[in-house]
Order: C-alpha cells, then structure tokens, then sequence
C-alpha cells in the first residue's frame, strides 16, 4: 500500500470508531430513564445498584491507596524545591489543588479503566462469543439497554464519589506529611486547605469524572460488542479496552482543562 | 396453498470474494416442521441469521408473517421477534442467572405481567421441558441436554408462533437428542407451531421434519416431502444420505506438492 493509503485507510478506521463510539453513546443516554428506579421498569435498578458495588465500593480500597500514595509523593516532591524558597506551606495548596482538579479524577479514571473497562468488555465479549447477545436481540431485548445502560448508569455515580474519596485521601496524606515535617495539626492543615480551593476546582473535577465515566463505559462495551472469533479475541478486547480508554481519558482530560482555562480568562 | 409464514426470496449474501449464499428461494407453511439440512459451510446458518432477522439481507427479501424483515420500522421487528423463538447451538443462557431468571427473562421486558403470574409461567415452561425442579440451578450446573432443554423453554416463554432450532441435536449422545427430538414435536402438537431446525443430522431430521430442505455450496437444491426425499437421485443428497466423504487430499496434488519439497523437478518417476 502507498503511504496516503495508509494514512487514509488508518484515518477512515478511527473516524468510524470515533462514530460508532458516539451512536452508542446516544442509545446508552436513550436508555438511561428506561432502568432508573421509580422511572423505569421495575427491578431493573438492581443491576445498577450491584454494578456500583463493583465499580464503586470495591475499587474504594485500592484509589484510596494509589491517592494515599500519589498525594504523599506530591508533597515530599515540591516539598523539597519550596523548601528552598521558605514557602513550605505551599505544599497544601499544591497537593489539595492538584488532587482536585486534576489528579483525583485522572488516578481514579485509571484505576476503574483497569479493574471495570477490563472486566465490561471481557463480560460483553464472552456474551457475543457465546451468542448471548444475539439471544438477547432475537428476545427483543435491546443488549444496550439491559447490559450497557446498568454499567453506564452506576459508573456516572460511582466515579464521582471515587473522586472525591481519591482527593481526600490525597488531602489526608498531604496533612500526614505536614505533620511529620511541620507538626502542623489536621484541623490547621484543613484551614489552609479549604482557602487554597475554590468551589470551581471541586465543579471541575466533578466535570472531569463524569466525562471519564462515560468514556470507560462506553469504551469497554464498545470494545466487548466488537469481538469477533473465540476466546482469544475476548482477552484481546479487555486489553484495548484499557488501553483506548486509558488514551481517551488523558485526551479528555487535556481538553476539559484547556476548555476551564480559556473560560477562565475571558 | 396458504401464505406461507415465512418467505425467503432471491437472498444472496457474500462476504468479500466468498459467496455464502445464491439466490436462495424458501417458503416455510404455518404448522410444519422443516428441516434445513447441509454440510458444514453450506450456509445454513447465515439462512438462519437472516431468517431470525440478526442480519440483513444484502440482496433479497426475508418476508414473516407478511412484514419485509429489512424494510420494517423498529416496532414491527419486535413484534417479528417476539413471535418467534430461537434457541441457539451453544443455548446462549445467560450465565449470571439462574435457569428460573433466564426464562423470566423475556416475560419481565417484554410483558406486564405480574410478578406471582411469571412465576408460575415460567415454572410452566420448566415443567414442559421437564426441568421442573431445575429452576434455581444455574447454567454451569447443567449438563449439556439440559441446557439445551432450558433454551428451549426460554424460546416459549413468550409462546411463539415459530420456533427456530440452530443444530438441536450437536454434542448430545444419541438418547438424549432423542429426548430432544421428542420435545420439537411435542410443541409442534400440542401448540401448533411452525418449526424451523437446522441440523446435520440426518436421523433427527426424519424423525421430525414434515419437509426436508437441502443446502449445498449456499445454493438451495432442493425442498421436498420427506419420502420424496429419501428417494431422489441428485448425487449431492445422496452423498449426503449414504454418508459419502469427499475426496479430502487429490493424491496427485500431494505427490506433486511432496516432489517439490524433496527438490525433484522433472518427470523422474
């Protein structure tokens, strides 16, 4: 093949993602009101609630290490260059700043990309390798509705209380380590922290989670609907899985701060 | 004759180079039992696909009940497929549930039954398929017929006026199939459905089938009466019934193929 082929052809290929990423999109947002509680039929807000226990609840232990450690990491890493210009306080800010704006939203997307974008689009795969889902269209039963919608749904709530909890245990390390070195107490360290913030970074982190959100549920089913073949296909899906949305999610995140940004000067 | 339920009409299907099927004609009569027979990669089961309205057809027409499967609006698909149940190769049971919540399956989406009366539908459908006292067991605690079965009661749940069969009999000894073949021509008694199976066994499909339809390269050769069937002379039914193999290796293309390994060229014998 030519070169411009290549291109072309590598360029069609990802514009044909891209759109068939934001159809699914759609019918996934169509079908939210369908399994809410009180709005949709009944008992379907089971699924959601036991798909927010694993995304959410058991995903708590290891985003409140990862945050744990990555705020204590900030820390001890500014720490040693405001050091020299006698602004150690200025770790606080540094630390709650960068957890909630950014780094909270960005460590938690990751850590539920790994443990639930993998595991959405293995769960899917095998349904598509074991004619599951065709079963589930010759029944009249929409696959978005009944698999994806419940996903989708738990995460856009599970994520942003991931979120937070990232950032407050980022917050508590970031206190620990003031504690040790300046044996500043906690209630003083949360005085300086809640001045350090404003309601608009909170606002922005919460922005940045529902987007991930969105993007690692729809990424995961996508790649899972998209299996073809046995087996193997489904391990190679959980793999790409992670791995586009992982891209996605930093792709994402680059924009939503570039947006913030320029709304913000003018 | 009456209209037929289901009417296949000029479908061909290729996938690339590969022509999967050729102009396939098919008519299915409300009631009957038929039996869509064929080697592996005759393309009975994208006939199937189409047929249960999972692909659409790229020339041809797929009627049921009258309704161009490829033309209609997304109300009357479901209403296409909630008249028609299918139960797959592998049973397609959905793993996280219980036998008992695959069969409810249906009846919660697609009715508004209550709960107490899906309940007892659904230990109806179980009893029918005599897994009765199953119903709190799940997929990976079944053995191969009895999966089978529950597809089955999942596919009528809903009471289908067709019922379609992808390979009923695969990976089950010879008793069990039997068992199998039994519980088709039970609903085909006692509900009056119109049956569609695809299978390449041949036992099963007399044992069963009012018509008998042959499919060979993704040509339809013939669709006859079962006696007429037994009795016809084309060559490629009768390899198929006398369990003739093909020819797999031309021995001369292997001795050629073998010489050129070996580096001899020419004629040397």
């Amino acid at each position: 093949m030519k070169p411009l082929e290549i291109i072309g052809d590598g360029a069609i290929q990802r514009l044909a993602y891209m759109g068939g990423l934001t159809a699914q999109f759609w019918s996934g947002v169509r079908a939210l009101p369908r399994i809410m509680p009180f709005l949709g039929r009944r008992g379907r807000w089971r699924t959601t609630v036991k798909q927010m226990y694993a995304i959410g609840v058991e995903a708590l232990p290891m985003v409140a290490i990862v945050s744990a450690c990555g705020g204590f990491i900030l820390a001890i890493q500014s720490a040693s260059e405001l050091k020299r210009f006698g602004a150690i306080q200025l770790v606080i800010d540094i630390v709650v700043i960068a957890f909630t704006r950014e780094l909270g939203p960005l460590l938690t997307a990751i850590v539920v990309s790994g443990r639930s974008g993998s595991s959405f689009s293995a769960e899917i795969g095998t349904m598509v390798v074991t004619e599951e889902i065709d079963a589930l269209r010759t029944m009249a039963i929409d696959p978005v509705e009944l698999v994806l919608a419940p996903k989708y749904l738990a995460a856009l709530v599970a994520v942003p209380c991931l979120t937070i909890m990232s950032s407050a245990f980022a917050t508590l390390a970031g206190a620990g380590f003031m504690f040790l070195n300046r044996s500043m107490t906690l209630p003083i360290f949360l005085r300086y922290a809640a001045e350090a913030i404003v309601l608009r970074d909170i606002f922005m982190g919460l922005v940045k989670s529902l987007v991930f959100a969105t993007i690692i549920v729809h990424v995961g089913c996508m790649e899972g609907f998209r299996v073809k073949g046995g087996p193997e296909a489904v391990g190679r899906s959980a793999t790409s899985a992670v791995v586009k949305s992982t891209f996605l999610v930093i792709f994402a995140d680059l924009f939503i701060t570039a947006m913030f940004y320029i709304l913000d000067r003018s | 004759m009456a209209t037929p339920i289901i009417s296949v009409r000029g479908l061909t299907v290729s996938y690339g180079e590969h022509r999967v099927l050729n102009n396939v004609d098919l008519d299915i009569q409300r009631g009957e039992v038929l039996a869509l027979l064929g080697g592996s990669g005759s393309g009975k089961s994208t006939i199937l696909r189409h047929i249960i309205g999972l692909e659409r057809p790229q020339s041809g027409t797929v009627l049921v009940r009258g309704v161009d499967i490829n033309r209609c609006s997304a109300q009357e698909l479901k209403a296409i497929r909630r008249g028609m149940g299918v139960a797959f190769q592998g049973s397609a049971l959905f793993s996280s549930m219980s036998v008992e919540e695959n069969v409810e399956l249906p009846l919660r989406e697609l009715t508004t039954l209550a709960d107490p009366v899906i309940e007892i539908m659904t230990y109806i459908k179980l009893a029918a398929v005599g897994l009765g006292e199953a119903g709190k067991l799940f997929p990976q605690e079944l053995s191969g017929g009895m999966k089978k079965r529950a597809a089955v009661a999942r596919a009528t749940a809903l009471d289908p006026e067709i019922l379609v069969f992808d390979e009923p009999s695969a990976g089950l000894d010879p008793i069990v199939a039997a068992e199998l073949d039994e519980l088709i021509l039970f609903f085909k008694r006692a509900f009056h459905m119109t049956v569609v199976i695809v299978t390449h066994e041949m036992a099963s499909a007399f044992r069963i089938a009012d018509r008998l339809a042959m499919l060979h390269n993704g040509s339809l050769i013939t669709v006859e009466e079962k006696e007429s069937f037994v009795a016809s002379t084309d060559p490629r039914i009768r390899q198929f019934l006398d369990r003739v193999p093909n020819r797999i290796a031309e021995s001369e293309s292997v001795q050629h193929h073998l010489r050129e390994l070996a580096g001899i060229t020419g004629e040397q014998q």
